[in-house]
């Protein structure tokens, strides 16, 4: 299995903190649009964006898992995943390299590489310039930069009751952390 | 149907290589009758097969129901769905709907096709319109372009984004060839699944159709 190292915080590799800055408007004789336009159910007044914190697993580009992850901690994936991802109440950031071909559910998630599965995020969505996502998305918000790809459907959801919004107590015995149930199958790269 | 010889293989290229400029406003009267047919209707499933568009999203999620797209001309271009053919590489349109445009019979309250039928495969032309044709509801709307004579193979392949006004925002490219021009009598052919089809003819040498199921 891969080893987190705790002693030293990871990073993200090349690819950098998810940026929420909108893209610049294409020319100035064009008319003003956003193609960074976020959209999302209701209209309410923006709110900012949790940032993402420093204490952060990883899993790098050289790992493959196969099997069911899931995790109480936010995570960035820059690796081969092949089943399911569960990280309900936290962020999932999906790295440049990261192809993943499974039922993704997070509370916000942010993509670079690819997905092919379904994706039900309780917040947002944020799809980069390099990502490619194949399959249905269920959220509250989208953010989809030029260049993404994307095939399938989106469907906005309301936003969520005050009392489904509370982080889920880990269980007694529990730590924080990813754990992986795995089908028999990972492997990493030297 | 008007054949450009020499507009190339639909390869795909590089956005940069692809020369992406500025957006060209346009107003559409096709637009206007197709946002008009859905006025008032709520939970609408709605097909946009142009690339990947925030702005479309955006507004088609407006709707309240789901928003469906698919990149049908970027998706015919992979790899993936070539096959030789007595040496030469052809499209398998079979693979190819077997994993696109794949919905259910009667699915659809809306598509947007925009110009998707002058830049695809010879091939391909048909099945899709017959596919469309079964996949939109009774009563269901599809909205499709077609550049007319005076457009030539050197024509831009251009993405739709619908601005919030409600008029349209052409974002031109290089990445695909203009490969036919189609005169009224094959775009009534090509819809002949739907029940009625609308011509509107736009300045900028654009022929706009709102086909009913």
């Amino acid at each position: 299995m891969w080893k987190s190292d705790k002693s030293s915080p990871p990073s993200p590799s090349q690819a950098s903190q998810p940026s929420l800055a909108p893209v610049p408007n294409p020319g100035p004789t064009a008319a003003p649009v956003s193609p960074n336009r976020e959209t999302r159910a209701h209209e309410p007044a923006p709110k900012p964006v949790d940032s993402f914190r420093a204490e952060v697993g990883h899993i790098g580009k050289s790992v493959f898992v196969k099997g069911e992850l899931s995790g109480s901690e936010d995570l960035y994936l820059d690796g081969e995943v092949e089943g399911s991802i569960d990280l309900r109440n936290h962020s999932l950031v999906i790295g440049p390299n990261g192809r993943i071909r499974a039922t993704i559910h997070a509370r916000e998630l942010v993509v670079h590489g690819k997905i092919d599965g379904n994706v039900n995020v309780s917040e947002r969505v944020e799809l980069r310039k390099s990502s490619s996502l194949v399959g249905d998305i269920s959220t509250q918000r989208i953010v989809i930069e030029d260049g993404a790809f994307f095939k399938g459907s989106i469907d906005l959801q309301k936003e969520a009751k005050p009392e489904q919004r509370k982080t889920v107590s880990a269980a007694p015995g529990a730590t924080n952390g990813v754990s992986l149930v795995a089908a028999g199958h990972s492997s990493f790269a030297e | 149907m008007r054949w450009f010889r020499g507009a190339g293989e639909n390869r795909p290229k590089t956005a940069s290589a692809a020369g992406v400029s500025q957006r060209i406003r346009r107003r559409s009267t096709g637009f206007t009758e197709f946002t008009r047919s859905l006025s008032g209707s709520k939970e609408l499933s709605i097909l946009d097969l142009g690339p990947t568009s925030a702005a479309n999203i955006s507004f088609l999620t407006g709707y309240g129901g789901r928003a469906y797209t698919e990149d049908l001309l970027r998706s015919s271009a992979n790899a993936d769905y070539r096959k030789k053919v007595e040496g030469s590489e052809v499209l398998d349109v079979e693979k190819f709907l077997v994993d696109n445009l794949n919905h259910p019979e009667h699915f659809f309250d809306a598509v947007l096709c925009w110009d998707v039928f002058d830049y695809l495969d010879e091939s391909l032309v048909k099945p899709a319109a017959e596919r469309l044709a079964q996949i939109v509801k009774p009563k269901g709307v599809l909205l499709a372009f077609f550049h007319t004579q005076d457009a030539g193979p050197d024509y831009p392949y251009s993405r739709y984004h619908i601005a919030e006004s409600g008029a349209l925002e052409l974002e031109p490219t290089r990445e695909f060839g203009l490969k036919r021009v189609f005169n009224n009598r094959h775009i009534e052919g090509l819809f002949k699944g739907f029940s009625s089809v609308k011509f509107f003819l736009a300045r900028d040498h654009v022929r706009e159709v709102l086909a009913v199921r």
